[in-house]
């Protein structure tokens, strides 16, 4: 739609904005759009439910071997055993990153993404840079983050093509033998949980919260 | 459809950009996604049709747009052609005829997030593939909606897990009939995707004995013997 075809320009507006300003309008006049509802989705997603929910998942994983196996077994039902399913986490599939294997999850074909363990993804996730060479040059891409692995160490992409969600179970950090379940969960970053990073150390961790 | 959605293996796009972290950096893009769901949320369209709807963004423009331009390219043309509002409406931005479907309310959001949208379903046919069978993915190219990227087209990989039976996307996306397809993970070695080593020159990748592999969701229909 161009901008000369567009009614009730409003000044300062870009021409995006006017465009999703009608299209709510008139969402909202013909009843198919309740503001409330539109305004408990956004809340949903950007305050609610985020990598904290993966990352309590992660920790009951490292710290009890039968939730562990559990998770790896049918993730699901592990998953939702601490509370968290729903939409686009219908059929959930746990990879463990091991001293042989390294996981990381791509969408080439879109952005699926495990909603309810790790929220919405994050913009590079969706863009087309990671989905183009996540699956062509993994290696590459995770130099591109920081991450360097054993060239010995297998790496798996994993391309969510189907409504599979797949959460990685990153390698439980070292001298973290005294750590309690809840501080293991702050050491989860998001991105290790998507494979493109390593769980923080407890060392690390300190440092960035001073 | 052979489309820019269909990105894996693509050269150009330079470095990952990591440096946007707000979900929604600008309001019009929050209210995109809001708008998007909730719309979602009336019944008229499931998620496969949305993403063939996004797919069907002219190409120039969908590698030219960001994320959430893409979903808002979708819903327009899902709203328009599912009859839920006018081309004129939509043009005007101003209501012409009433609806006779509701909006969901904000009490029935969490019910509905967290029931989602399972798309598990029984099959009366046993799984035609077994655990270790190699397999090769169908050379097809249907000017639809598939699941089936290209560079993996042609391909020769293991099936490495089976995940059950579940709603063919391909069917789903054109008629909205839920046809149950049996759906397999399909491991593919490097080099059957990408060639031999030098393929990937911005990285260390594919190098002599290195150990890449590509983990697919392929559906029974994309496989043959």
């Amino acid at each position: 739609m161009t901008q000369e075809k567009l009614p009730h320009h409003s000044h300062g507006l870009s021409e995006i904005e006017q465009r999703v300003k009608n299209l709510e309008n008139l969402l909202v006049e013909k009843g198919l759009v309740n503001p409330q509802a539109m305004d408990e989705l956004v809340d949903t997603y950007e305050h609610r439910v985020g990598p904290q929910n993966g990352a309590r998942v992660v920790a009951r994983a490292w710290v009890d071997p039968e939730y562990r196996q559990r998770l790896l077994s049918s993730a699901t039902d592990a998953i939702m055993e601490m509370g968290y399913k729903g939409r686009q986490g219908e059929h959930m599939q746990a990879v463990e990153n091991t001293d042989e294997v390294h996981n990381m999850v791509v969408c080439t074909l879109c952005s699926c993404y495990p909603w309810p363990v790790l929220g919405l993804p994050p913009t590079w996730y969706k863009a087309s840079s990671y989905r183009a060479r996540a699956v062509s040059e993994p290696r590459a891409v995770l130099a591109e983050f920081g991450v360097e692995l054993d060239p010995q160490k297998e790496v798996r992409v994993w391309d969510s093509t189907s409504e599979i969600r797949y959460l990685v179970l990153p390698q439980r950090p070292e001298n973290t033998e005294n750590l309690s379940e809840e501080q293991l969960a702050d050491l989860v970053n998001r991105d290790s949980m998507i494979g493109v990073a390593l769980a923080d150390s407890p060392e690390i961790n300190q440092k960035e919260r001073k | 459809m052979n489309s820019t959605h269909d990105l894996g293996g693509m050269h150009g796009f330079g470095p990952i950009d990591r440096g946007q972290e707000a979900h929604f950096p600008t309001q019009w893009e929050q209210k995109v996604f809001g708008l998007t769901l909730a719309c979602g949320m009336l019944g008229q369209w499931n998620l496969d049709e949305s993403r063939f709807a996004r797919e069907q963004m002219d190409p120039g423009d969908y590698l030219n747009s960001s994320y959430y331009e893409h979903w808002l390219h979708g819903l327009e043309k899902l709203l328009v052609d599912k009859g839920v509002v006018t081309a004129t409406e939509l043009e005007s931005g101003q209501a012409e005829e009433t609806s006779a479907l509701n909006a969901v309310t904000a009490d029935r959001v969490p019910d509905i997030l967290g029931r989602g949208a399972p798309t598990r379903m029984d099959c009366d046919s046993a799984p035609g593939f077994a655990v270790g069978d190699e397999v090769r993915v169908k050379n097809f190219n249907p000017q639809s909606h598939t699941r089936a990227p290209r560079y993996i087209r042609g391909r020769k990989g293991i099936i490495a897990a089976y995940y059950g039976a579940h709603i063919f996307p391909d069917q789903h996306s054109v008629s909205g009939r839920k046809i149950p397809a049996h759906l397999y993970s399909m491991r593919f070695e490097f080099d059957e995707l990408w060639g031999g080593s030098g393929v990937c020159e911005q990285g260390s990748d594919a190098g002599e004995g290195d150990k890449l592999a590509v983990y697919v969701d392929v559906f029974e229909p994309y496989i043959e013997q």
